[in-house]
């Protein structure tokens, strides 16, 4: 039986009793998410801030309503500020398009850090490329962290835009990202924080991260996928020009020309994802209702066994911090003469799921001089039998193949 | 599917003790191939003399134990044989690694039969093709 009382809220392990510990790429979700997005389809479906009848305006009532929830969980001052997207991909390509494209000039510099992942990576090469904007990497130390210097020497008067991951998905760690908005501040730059792995993890408050844009996605947080969200500073999406254009992001048009819709319709072109809306809504009241705190002491004392099991290997190396508190519930790891994958394999078999891979973060691979890593990641809903059987399994992965265990 | 099949004496033995990792003197050919959902590459070499005969062949890089031991065992099997006797393994192979090799192709593949089971590891195919896939591609 599990010792989590948690985990039966979750009914992919009725259906498919497993070990997950790949939260990380997606989280899993409570039957009161699935219950959300069914019930918008049964009883207020329709086409949201379109219809004139009582139908469509439940259905948009219900959307906003999803809008409010995503606000405060945040710390947003006003709805207007958040912007529905499909994924943190999206909302960080809607920035460096429509922001950074726009606003940035030749000479000035984007920086961004080795350890992102290609979503918060490639958008700003793009944006870099049309601008004529120089792109600047911060390189970590060996347990990922920034040292002052190298903060104060790439953040200067030429900085434009900062793109900085708030919590690593390979690393695990959590990233100075209120150092580092503080200096890009100083020099009127704008910060945009990639929050896929710190929003279903711990209490984020844009005020204090300093956080001028800040980007996350629904599927990590066990809400649907396919929706995200993007928080932006009123008077800079105001004065940003449309994403996407099309359907319901317009006030009024004609054959000579068009006038846009406030924020943040402005931003949301055709017809949106409002169940996914309202679901997300759901699994942000689901973490609401357990809290930050709970959820922090779950992970902790699964990735304190996890560091645990898995050091009763000489040949397992640990990436990043040594301290499992500074995980956020990433264990990334690499074993002596074997493949990621072949560790991923073998433990498929006995129905233990992690990730093996570069992660999206090929830069970050290289700088740690690994070709890739397995990674362990939990949510509140692993248990200690989960990690048991995984750290027990692990240790006959190299008799598997062959070598020594 | 048990483990057995797939992680046995063959690829273990092929991983860990690859015959033909390092150089080839005398290469005609060269070819990078990529594994783009893990980052893995491998450098194939092969000398081919002028009657269409692979004399040598040799590979470098790193990768899992399926890559790197198919790719070894398929080096095994063509050396010495004409280019079109390579192209026809590398065809039954293909088959066998999709599930649809007749018995006569597996037993054709010799050693390189140890993968089939492969065929029950969606996620590991393209480990498993990634050397004959760089052949084919050089051959053609
Ligand atoms: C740090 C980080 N950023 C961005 C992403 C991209 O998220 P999504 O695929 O939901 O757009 C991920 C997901 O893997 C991530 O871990």
């Amino acid at each position: 039986m599990t010792d989590n009382k948690y985990r039966t809220d979750f009914p992919i392990f009725e259906n498919h009793p497993c070990v997950y510990l790949d939260s990380a790429a997606t989280a899993q979700r409570p039957a009161c998410v699935i219950e959300a997005e069914k019930e918008f389809y049964e009883k207020m479906n329709a086409n949201p801030l379109r219809g004139l009848y009582d139908l469509s305006v439940k259905a948009t009532d219900a959307y906003e309503r999803a809008r409010q929830e995503v606000a405060s969980f945040i710390g947003a001052g006003s709805p207007e500020e958040i912007i529905f997207t499909r994924n943190t991909t999206e909302s960080l390509n809607l920035v460096a398009y429509s922001y950074a494209m726009n606003f940035l000039k030749p000479g000035d510099e984007i920086v961004t850090t080795v350890m992102e992942h290609h979503s918060n990576m490639l958008p700003w090469r793009a944006a870099a490329e049309k601008t004529g904007a120089k792109l600047l990497y911060l390189e970590p130390d060996e347990e990922g962290n920034f040292t002052d210097d190298e903060i104060m020497t790439k953040i200067n008067d030429r900085t434009g835009l900062v793109a900085i991951g708030h919590v690593s998905n390979v690393l695990g760690c959590e990233n100075p990202v209120r150092k580092i908005a503080d200096r890009a501040h100083r020099y009127g730059a704008v910060v945009v924080v990639d929050g896929a792995q710190s929003a279903p993890h711990m209490k984020v408050d844009i005020n204090d991260l300093g956080a001028d844009f800040f980007a996350f996605s629904g599927h990590k947080l066990m809400g649907p996928m396919g929706i995200g969200a993007l928080y932006g500073k009123k008077d800079l999406l105001e004065k940003m020009p449309p994403f996407l254009s099309g359907g319901e992001m317009i006030e009024s048009v004609s054959l000579k020309g068009v006038t846009y819709a406030d924020i943040p319709h402005k931003f949301e072109a055709g017809t949106v994802n409002a169940a996914g809306a309202v679901a997300m809504a759901a699994a942000i009241k689901y973490i609401q209702n357990i809290g930050f705190d709970e959820i922090r002491s779950i992970e902790d004392r699964l990735c304190e066994k996890l560091f645990e099991g898995l050091s009763r290997s000489s040949h397992i190396h640990i990436q990043g911090s040594k301290d499992p508190k500074k995980h956020n519930g990433i264990v990334s790891f690499i074993m002596d003469d074997v493949h990621p994958h072949d560790i991923a394999s073998i433990l498929d078999a006995d129905g233990i799921y992690i990730r093996a891979g570069h992660h999206c973060a090929q830069p970050l691979m290289e700088y740690l001089k690994v070709q890739s890593t397995a990674r362990a990641s939990v949510y509140l809903y692993n248990d200690e039998r989960d990690i048991a059987e995984f750290t027990e399994k692990i240790l006959n992965v190299r008799r598997w193949l062959g070598l020594e265990s | 599917m048990s483990l057995e099949s797939v992680y046995g004496q063959v690829l273990n033995e092929h991983n860990l003790h690859p015959f033909h990792k390092g150089e080839t003197e005398g290469a005609t050919m060269m070819l990078e191939g990529k594994n783009p959902s893990c980052g893995d590459d491998i450098f194939l070499s092969l000398k081919v003399g002028e009657d269409g005969t692979i004399e040598d062949g040799s590979f470098q890089g790193s990768g899992c134990a399926i890559s790197q031991a198919s790719v070894d065992i398929m080096l095994d099997l063509v050396i010495g044989e004409k280019k079109e006797r390579a192209l026809e393994l590398c065809s039954e192979f293909m088959n066998m690694i999709q599930g649809k090799a007749t018995p006569e192709e597996i037993e054709d593949l010799d050693e390189a039969g140890a993968l089939k089971d492969i065929s029950h590891m969606p996620a590991r195919v393209k480990c498993a093709v990634l050397g004959w896939h760089t052949m084919e591609e050089m051959l053609k």
